[in-house]
């Protein structure tokens, strides 16, 4: 493998090797052998996790414990009929999905899985490290929303429209605590880039969620508002509207909107990782004494934390019922945003006055 | 005639037409129970308006009845609360018995009422599971259906069904208990107080739940009494009004238990009211248990009931639900002349365009919950 690497380097040269060639191979690892095997897997665990829960079983029938299922969901959704509402708005129908998706797809580029390269050359276990990571995974995140509500307006059914309007305000509220959150990290660190988030959190011998604890608890609340899970999950919620936004869609399309959202709540659980949980640090990364855990690759480690979250995540369906959708927007605007302010604030005077410049 | 009735002059019109917008909520709806539809006129996420409206699921059930026999009716009884088959078989068993004039054996009694309360408790289960999931908590509905299944085995292992019971006749019982089956309804009722713990504690005092119930829904106990609402959801509203110990029948009389009330009527208090009556209805089961009498299980009577001619009965009984009771006239042939019911989820229901205007979409959804209808009851 690392001579196949050497010798196509030989063969297009530097430039393109480490612009071209390298980014493509690792976007074609991380998607193939990364993100999609750990979505549908996701939705396995999640029914594993909540069936053990929930005093059942959960999935066992298709393969040893079930561990088949998700190919088999997958083979079933891209089989299925894909229907297209005749009043349906054509081109936003086609569009919603895929918007949905790519960005949550996209984010993953910039998320440092592992350290940068100890020699130049060597294998960084990053896409790309972008000196504005921070507001790229902002943005991207942001576009997701409109997914949701061309879905819901386009297919010209009254569940859907209002499953659209309920995730624009609900989303778009829980952007700005959310974005709010991310400043006090990035204030101690100094960087908006997410490599050097975790560098600092190696430098200051803590993971930020000690420092900000605040500011974690508002990220992880926002997240699972952002990613429409219970006990935010108002969009879709199945009991008042039907399934929300995408009411109207089915087979591949449907699945797509559900990839999204998982793919959302690893793109969310992973922003958390690098930013408050030290990424791919090990526990106490200045901590001697756990030097025996070096060893161990930082991949592992950042799997391992974002799997915490994932299992929250789960945890939470499990436990919670679900807002209302007033109740919600309360909860924004009047109770996170003045919280995730306050925390700046603080940050900012405590950095200014106690720690070296 | 429905566009008519939801123009009526006395709506609220807080909008402009066009602001308004009309949405169909069900018959098929996951949320709605059954075929119910409603009719909503509403603007963004408020309802301005709504109208129920039924016979989806009607069958002529009461038709039915002036078909057959007395004691063949029976079975049509379990199909309209198909949820709560017992309790419907005692009220009817219990109207026909007034007609005909018989005196039901003192086992019979005992172990009608132990019935009638495990019904109760299943009947509840169903309503906690569908109740729960509709406000978005997922797991209750998995741990009352576990508890649930324990009630319908008990069923089953009496009468040999689960849903559609069929366990009563006009003077007494079709069979007697099987041999172990009161040891394994004590081993029930002896657990369950310590499930509905469970159930409680992921729900009563969780802070989402309680901003989602209280103070949605508040029926009023004026409200109340004038739209004829009975059961959990009268007793929700503060007013102590139970069938059980206003006019005790079968075994009531001879068992102690509590009759919860609520206090602001609203679903948080009729959440509560429901919850206690399921930890009484074990109560009641156990004082059974321990009083069961031996003797014979059904009353001695003609192989064919007659009602006298122009006999005419009303006889209701403290449902799952409210008051539910028949209305039996006899021609002095073995058929009921005419047989009217008296659901409780009819005239419940009809309160819940009243709860319903001026909430949230969200909140109809709490409302038709903690009404606790079935549609099999309000169509016949």
């Amino acid at each position: 493998m690392t001579g196949l690497l050497d010798s196509i380097h030989r063969a297009v040269g530097d430039t393109l090797f480490f612009y071209a060639v390298s980014p493509a191979l690792k976007i074609l690892v991380l998607l193939f052998l990364g993100i999609l095997p750990l979505i549908t897997y996701l939705v396995l665990a999640e029914r594993k996790v909540l069936g053990f829960m929930q005093a059942r079983v959960g999935p066992n029938r298709v393969g040893p414990w079930g561990l088949l299922q998700p190919i088999a969901d997958v083979m079933k959704l891209l089989v299925k009929e894909d229907t297209l509402p005749r009043q349906a708005v054509k081109w936003a129908f086609v569009l919603a999905p895929c918007l949905v998706v790519a960005p949550a797809l996209i984010i993953f580029a910039v998320i440092p899985m592992g350290p940068a390269a100890r020699r130049p050359g060597g294998l960084e276990w990053f896409v790309t490290d972008v000196n504005t990571g921070v507001l790229i995974v902002i943005a991207l995140a942001t576009i997701g929303v409109y997914g949701l509500i061309l879905g819901g307006w386009s297919s010209n059914n009254k569940f859907s429209l209002m499953g659209g309007l309920r995730s624009a305000a609900q989303m778009i509220s829980y952007e700005v605590p959310q974005g709010l959150s991310l400043v006090g990290p990035l204030m101690l660190a100094g960087s908006l880039s997410l490599v050097q988030v975790v560098e600092a959190q190696r430098r200051a011998g803590w993971w930020y969620v000690v420092p900000q604890c605040v500011a974690f608890f508002i990220y992880l609340v926002a997240g699972v508002a952002e990613s429409n899970r219970n006990p935010f999950d108002l969009p879709e919620a199945e009991s008042e509207l039907v399934a929300g936004f995408h009411t109207e869609y089915s087979g591949m399309r449907f699945a797509l909107f559900f990839l999204g959202e998982y793919a959302n709540m690893i793109v969310i659980s992973a922003v958390a990782t690098t930013l408050f949980l030290g990424g791919w640090l090990r526990p106490f990364p200045n901590v001697a004494a756990l030097g025996f855990l070096d060893p161990v690759p930082g991949v592992v480690w950042f799997f391992l934390k974002v799997c915490v979250f994932l299992f929250v995540y789960i945890w939470f369906r499990g436990t919670f019922p679900r807002y209302r959708f007033d109740q919600l927007m309360d909860l924004g605007w009047k109770w996170m945003i003045p919280l995730a302010l306050a925390n700046i604030l603080v940050t900012a005077v405590v950095k200014l006055l106690l720690l070296p410049r | 005639m429905s566009e008519a009735i939801l123009d009526r002059p006395g709506s609220d019109r807080l909008f402009a037409p066009e602001e308004e917008m009309e949405l169909n909520f069900g018959p098929q709806h996951p949320s709605t129970p059954g075929v119910l539809r409603l009719k909503l006129k509403v603007d963004g996420e408020r309802i301005l308006d709504c109208y129920p409206i039924i016979g989806y699921l009607h069958r002529g059930t009461e038709k039915l009845f002036e078909l057959h026999p007395f004691f063949q009716n029976v079975p049509h009884t379990d199909r309209m609360d198909y949820v709560a088959a017992a309790t419907n078989n005692l009220a009817y068993v219990g109207a026909v018995e007034k007609l005909v004039g018989l005196v039901v054996p003192p086992r019979a009694r005992f172990i009608r009422t132990i019935l009638c309360e495990l019904q109760r408790i299943s009947s509840h289960l169903l309503w906690l599971a569908t109740h729960a999931i509709d406000i978005g908590a997922m797991t209750p509905f998995f741990y009352c259906f576990r508890e649930r299944e324990q009630v319908l085995d008990l069923f089953e292992q009496y009468c040999g069904a689960r849903l559609t019971l069929n366990c009563m006749r006009p003077g007494g019982l079709p069979h007697d208990l099987p041999v172990g089956w009161t040891d394994r309804c004590r081993e029930f009722v002896d657990m369950f107080p310590s499930k509905v713990d469970e159930y409680e504690g992921l729900l009563t005092e969780n802070r989402i739940w309680k901003k989602r119930t209280v103070g949605v829904g508040v029926l009023s106990p004026e409200v109340a009494i004038d739209y004829g609402i009975t059961g959990p959801m009268l007793r929700g509203s503060g007013i102590a009004w139970d069938l059980r110990k206003a006019l005790p029948y079968e075994a009531y009389g001879e068992v102690e238990f509590d009759v919860p009330l609520g206090k602001n009527g609203d679903t948080y208090d009729r959440y509560l009211v429901r919850m206690e009556e399921m930890r009484q209805a074990g109560r009641i089961v156990q004082q059974c248990l321990d009083k069961l009498p031996a003797g014979p299980i059904m009353a001695k009577r003609p192989r064919v009931l007659k009602a006298g001619k122009d006999a005419e009965v009303y006889h209701g009984i403290e449902g799952p639900k409210g008051e539910i009771g028949f209305y039996i006239v006899g021609d002095g042939t073995p058929n009921p002349y005419r047989c009217h019911v008296r659901p409780p989820s009819f005239v419940n229901l009809a309160s819940v365009p009243e709860l319903a205007r001026g909430m949230l979409i969200a909140d109809l959804v709490a409302i038709i919950g903690t009404t606790d209808i079935v549609l099999g009851e309000v169509d016949r």
